[in-house]
């Protein structure tokens, strides 16, 4: 085995590891980050953008149409909720920790109902590839390159955007905004909804890699929040630094361990970054640029 | 009018129109059957079918006079495939509902963490489930098929079409490990060669590393012992990946149905040992997929365990009316006789005195590249014959304990 191909197959295991972090933690720090709500609805959100994508692929959509679709409903169910619950509950942050945890049951239970224990898969698109010895997935570098996607995306719609300059204000000082003309309630609700429609993104993009059950949301869940604490109040200094290192973390220990261990990297890097540094990387971080 | 018919009187009306239908003809008490399985959670897939065919053959039985002349009225549970709901429920349906026999439990995780109860209320209890064996317990009957009865048939099998080099890829829980040690054990046998092995923590779903970890060991075939429906996810991903070798496995397919819920061709070459599922075409097997159908059109699939359950219900009424009693040593009685056997969907099976344990016909179903099934052999009457050689033997004692190879049952 040369050194190429470890390399390469160490940089798609990290690769992979980072796509699933950043992707599954993205809507949950937007929510957190600009909002300050615990979304505890947050597997839910992208169950339910997982199964809009393959309903609508077996309804024969194209999978990267039924994506968006995907996302897009997520993102207008993430709209109902917070007109009719969270919005209601901005005043008292703890409280919408058990209004969404009460959310999530409902919205699993429901789904079990209605829809029944299981749906049928899609499948994964674009095949394998071969580096040395080993085939790979070339869905799986899509992942990757959609991880990357959508934290540029996100930074740019947040820096270099009307709305994110309004979002930017409404969340630093609400009042302040709404004086000067911002519809605040608007904002919060787009906020959410875009929180939302990111959790969908990431149902929609791993649906056709996954077993397709109302509890399939909670096994994104301890990813999500691992990344979210770890990486602090902000998306871009918080989670892309986070998600990176957690990565590191998890693939090697995968590697070298096995899954539980790299499970327990994961919690032990958790209780490491919180013991150190409290407020996470991107308390850290601003706090030096200030 | 004694107290006993009065009471029985007094509990017909209030079971209400239901029972008003198939009506005066119950004098009696009717018989309480609890039903503890997981219809939400993780494992529902598998197990909802569980709890329907419990009810499909209660109605049967209902239909056809009861037990012995007694209704058989159903105690059901959600026990949402969480252990703790388990132990909940266990104690609730010994305790206030007093039912004469218990159906309960999906992963081992869940039998061991009942178990205890039903030692403790001595009470009956049914495991209609595969799992890894071992139990000697005598308030236990095991109807699913156990590790001698699936790997020695399956194992052996693999290794002569596809070679010696084995890869096992399992969950991480008392069932992962103990079918983990049953496969090292049985290759080890037949002269092959573990060439690696992984254990999933429940409720994973990325398998990128293991993929990769297989690739590396470059085994014959891999056997894939994983459980619950997020770990399910392995075969989409080792397909995408284009890992392409031979899978076996003792509970995929016949539980699951992996192979109706993904994409052809993902489960290409998986091979299942197991003693029900509802493609096997045989008069029988096809009688009981039509019953099931009529009673439930929206079941997506008839599983080992559903089967299982049925012929549970069936097999428990069969003791009953040979002991006239309900009383789970009047039963054992029975068992010990060791002729309680019956016809069920599968075949005819037979319960074995010493371990309580069930004997099977074992088919290996084969999975084609369009996900259609077929049976590239079937083992007739397989015994589960480990736990009574190696000393288990439940006619005489009970240690109400679960022993595996390397922890087998003291010598006496």
């Amino acid at each position: 085995m040369d050194v190429g191909t470890l390399a390469f197959s160490a940089l798609y295991q990290f690769g992979d590891a980072f796509a699933f972090l950043v992707l599954s933690a993205c809507g949950l720090a937007v929510i957190f980050g600009m909002m300050g709500v615990i979304n505890l609805a947050h597997g839910e959100f992208i169950m339910c953008g997982a199964y809009v994508t393959v309903s609508a692929t077996h309804a024969g959509l194209p999978l990267p149409l039924s994506i968006a679709l995907g996302a897009l409903v997520s993102g207008l169910v993430g709209v109902l909720v917070e007109r009719v619950v969270i919005r209601h509950l901005y005043t008292r942050p703890l409280d919408t920790i058990v209004a969404t945890w009460g959310l999530s049951l409902i919205a699993t239970q429901g789904t079990l109902i209605l829809l029944g224990s299981t749906l049928a898969g899609v499948g994964t698109p674009f095949g394998s590839f071969q580096v040395g010895g080993y085939s790979y997935s070339v869905y799986r570098l899509v992942l990757f390159g959609a991880a990357v996607a959508v934290l540029v995306g996100l930074y740019v719609l947040f820096n270099a955007t009307r709305f994110g300059v309004m979002a930017r204000a409404t969340i630093q000082v609400p009042h302040m905004a709404a004086a000067l003309g911002v519809d605040t309630r608007l904002v919060y609700s787009l906020t959410f909804a875009l929180g939302a429609g990111l959790a969908g993104l990431a149902g929609g993009l791993y649906a056709p890699t996954m077993t397709l059950v109302p509890t399939m949301g909670t096994t994104f869940i301890m990813e999500a929040f691992v990344t979210v604490v770890v990486g602090g109040a902000d998306v871009f200094l918080g989670t892309a630094p986070a998600a990176a290192v957690l990565a590191v973390v998890k693939a090697t220990m995968t590697s070298l361990y096995g899954q539980l261990f790299g499970q327990i990297g994961l919690l032990l890097a958790v209780i490491i970054v919180i013991r150190v540094l409290p407020r996470g990387i991107s308390g850290f971080l601003l706090r030096e640029r200030a | 009018m004694t107290g006993k018919t009065i009471r029985g009187l007094r509990a017909a009306a209030l079971a209400g129109t239901l029972l008003l239908s198939i009506g005066q003809a119950f004098a009696a008490d009717p018989i309480k059957l609890g039903v503890l399985e997981d219809q939400s959670g993780d494992f529902a897939a598998a197990t909802i079918g569980k709890v329907h065919a419990i009810q499909l053959a209660a109605e049967e039985i209902n239909k056809a006079g009861g037990i012995d002349g007694r209704p058989l009225e159903l105690v059901i549970y959600d026990t949402q495939s969480d252990n703790t709901r388990y132990q909940e429920f266990m104690r609730r349906v010994l305790q206030r509902d007093k039912v004469d026999v218990v159906f309960a439990g999906f992963s081992s995780a869940s039998r061991e963490a009942y178990r205890p109860i039903v030692n403790q209320f001595d009470g009956l209890a049914f495991y209609n489930n595969q799992y890894e064996g071992g139990v000697c317990d005598a308030n236990m009957i095991v109807t699913g098929a156990v590790p001698e009865q699936q790997f020695s048939t399956l194992i052996p099998w693999m290794m002569e079409k596809y070679g010696k080099k084995v890869y096992t890829l399992a969950a991480d829980y008392n069932f992962g490990q103990i079918s983990a040690e049953w496969v090292r054990k049985i290759v080890k046998e037949n002269g092959g060669e573990m060439v690696g092995e992984d254990f999933i923590p429940l409720g994973v779903s990325q398998f990128s590393q293991n993929i990769q970890n297989i690739q590396k060991a470059k085994p014959d075939f891999v056997v894939t012992l994983l459980v619950g429906t997020a770990q399910a996810s392995y075969y989409e991903q080792a397909a995408s990946a284009n890992v392409n070798l031979p899978m076996a496995s003792s509970v995929n397919v016949g539980q699951g149905y992996e192979h109706k819920r993904f994409k052809p061709p993902s489960l290409k070459d998986m091979y299942v040992t197991t003693n029900y599922i509802e493609e096997i075409d045989t008069p029988a097997s096809k009688a009981f997929f039509e019953k099931f159908k009529a009673k439930f059109p929206s079941e997506p699939y008839v599983n080992q365990e559903a089967e299982n359950s049925y012929l549970a219900v069936y097999l428990y009424k069969q003791m009953v009316e040979r002991a006239k009693s309900t009383k789970r040593e009047d039963l054992r009685k029975e068992i010990a006789k060791g002729d309680v056997c019956m016809d069920a969907p599968e075949g005819k099976v037979c319960l074995d005195p010493k371990s309580q344990h069930m004997s099977h016909t074992i088919y290996l179903a084969h999975v084609n590249a369009d996900h259609s099934i077929d049976f590239p052999k079937v083992w007739q009457d397989i015994k589960p014959y480990w736990l009574g050689e190696a000393g288990c033997d439940l006619t005489k004692n009970d240690p109400s304990a679960q022993y595996t190879p390397s922890n087998p049952p003291p010598k006496p």
